[in-house]
């Protein structure tokens, strides 16, 4: 699994945190999403995909 | 169920759409959406949109080999304007008719309007992407801006005219900007902010009049009696559910769609997104929110649900959440703000403008907001405890 985000479209809303906080974080200054794991094991797919699901800007992409 | 129908193209029924396919739906599945663009963004509209700085495709949705791998008929340009619970049926302005296994009504708002006014060039709403690239137009051609209407809209496009260097007056009824949303003291903040940026403030005021000239907009007159000269106005003055299509549907309509705790309307009917109106379980009330995060996360909800039919439903109980982005403010809400509300920072400073504060309502915490504190804030979200004393 591979995690792409747009930073440009991040709205900082950090949904994809409570979805799946191992994986995604927020930048302190303007909340913009960090990605703390790239590459993370396929276990936590199902999180990762809700929080590609819920995010209000669309700002992830995971390739499968 | 072999047939679903969504009647909405915007953010709820797309992502209606992705979760059937997601959870296993393999039927047919149609989108009907009365504008002509695939499904867009709403959000940026006011904002990079309206300023220029997208191109007007990168608030697309998805792109045109994601919306293909949905497999679904698309009846783009095409209004809704009926349905028939009884024989399960959607009736659309061509004549044509849907029969449906599964419905899910995700048809948003239509713009308020003055009762007077709009009959004039110049005179504008912003609910769409053509209507966001009219106005652009406009406003690259006229120097004099009167925004009626100060909600997280009329602030918005108010903030995005000055950043085009144009001559701003903002005018409202209450007696801040946004003092509806977020109550009067961060209203308050919210008005300081534009008046730094030279916007003209016109708070506590009824707009009695929009006179022009030949057919084009002139001024904007005040209870007052001032006038405000005008090239362009634009009116923001709220939205009401776009319900009028469902009329005659026997469908329980009052301030949006009226749904039960899983957002079911009526056997195989469900709403999402701006048009729902539902009792919110924890906050024990009927709510219906007009923000871009319920817009998805009502439709995973209403999708399941009618996938998993009412035995197994669950009730949607979300914390709410918003945003406005306004110069460099990134304002954000989670839970209810309300006007009556007690506000208590709790964290950063207001005159550094970063800071999050706390909405009490007897006591007890309702709803937290955040000016660009988004890290701060989510940490707070914890901290709502009394959803149910929010009135």
């Amino acid at each position: 699994m591979k995690i792409l985000i747009d930073e440009g479209k991040c709205v900082g809303a950090g949904t994809c945190v409570l979805a799946a906080a191992d994986v995604f974080d927020q930048r302190d200054e303007d909340g913009i999403v960090v990605l703390l794991d790239a590459d993370p094991p396929h276990t936590s797919l199902p999180q990762v995909r809700d929080a590609a699901a819920r995010c209000p800007a669309l700002a992830i992409e995971v390739v499968e | 169920m072999d047939h679903i129908v969504l009647v909405g193209a915007s953010a709820a029924g797309l992502t209606a759409a992705d979760t059937l396919r997601r959870e296993g739906f393999t039927g047919t599945l149609t989108m009907v959406g009365d504008e002509l663009q695939l499904p867009y963004d709403r959000p940026p509209l006011s904002k990079q949109v309206l300023a220029g700085d997208w191109e007007p495709h990168r608030s697309t949705l998805r792109q045109d080999t994601d919306i293909q791998r949905l497999d679904m008929t698309l009846r783009l340009g095409c209004r809704a304007t009926g349905l028939d619970t009884a024989d399960r049926v959607v009736t659309l302005a061509d004549g044509d008719r849907l029969g449906y296994d599964g419905l899910i009504i995700a048809t948003g708002l239509r713009p308020r309007r003055l009762p007077f006014g709009h009959e004039l060039a110049g005179v504008h709403v912003l609910r769409t992407l053509d209507e966001t690239l009219t106005l652009r137009a406009q406003l690259l051609a006229g120097p004099r801006v009167v925004v009626i209407g100060a909600g997280f809209l009329g602030s918005e496009i108010a903030a995005t005219a000055r950043g085009l260097g144009l001559d701003v007056t903002l005018v409202d009824v209450e007696p801040a900007p946004m003092a509806r949303q977020v109550g009067t003291w961060v209203g308050g903040l919210v008005g300081d902010m534009h008046r730094d940026h030279c916007v003209r403030l016109r708070m506590g005021r009824h707009v009695t009049g929009v006179t022009g000239e030949n057919g084009r907009v002139t001024a904007v007159t005040l209870d007052d009696g001032s006038r405000l000269p005008a090239d362009v106005v634009v009116v923001a003055i709220g939205s009401v559910p776009a319900t009028d299509w469902l009329a005659a549907s026997g469908l329980p309509l009052g301030d949006g769609v009226l749904c039960d705790r899983t957002c079911r309307a009526a056997p195989g009917v469900y709403a999402a997104g701006d048009v729902a109106n539902w009792p919110h379980p924890v906050a024990g009330r009927r709510v219906r929110l007009e923000q871009r995060t319920n817009a998805t996360q009502q439709a995973i909800t209403a999708a399941g649900n009618l996938l998993s039919g009412p035995a197994e439903a669950v009730p949607y109980a979300p914390v709410p959440f918003g945003w406005t982005d306004q110069y460099d403010a990134k304002i954000q809400t989670c839970g209810w703000c309300p006007s009556d509300a007690t506000v208590e920072v709790v964290d950063g400073d207001p005159q550094a403008r970063k800071f999050v504060a706390l909405y009490k309502v007897d006591g007890r915490v309702v709803g937290a907001l955040g000016w660009n504190s988004a890290r701060a804030l989510r940490e707070y979200r914890g901290h709502l405890t009394g959803i149910d004393a929010a009135r």
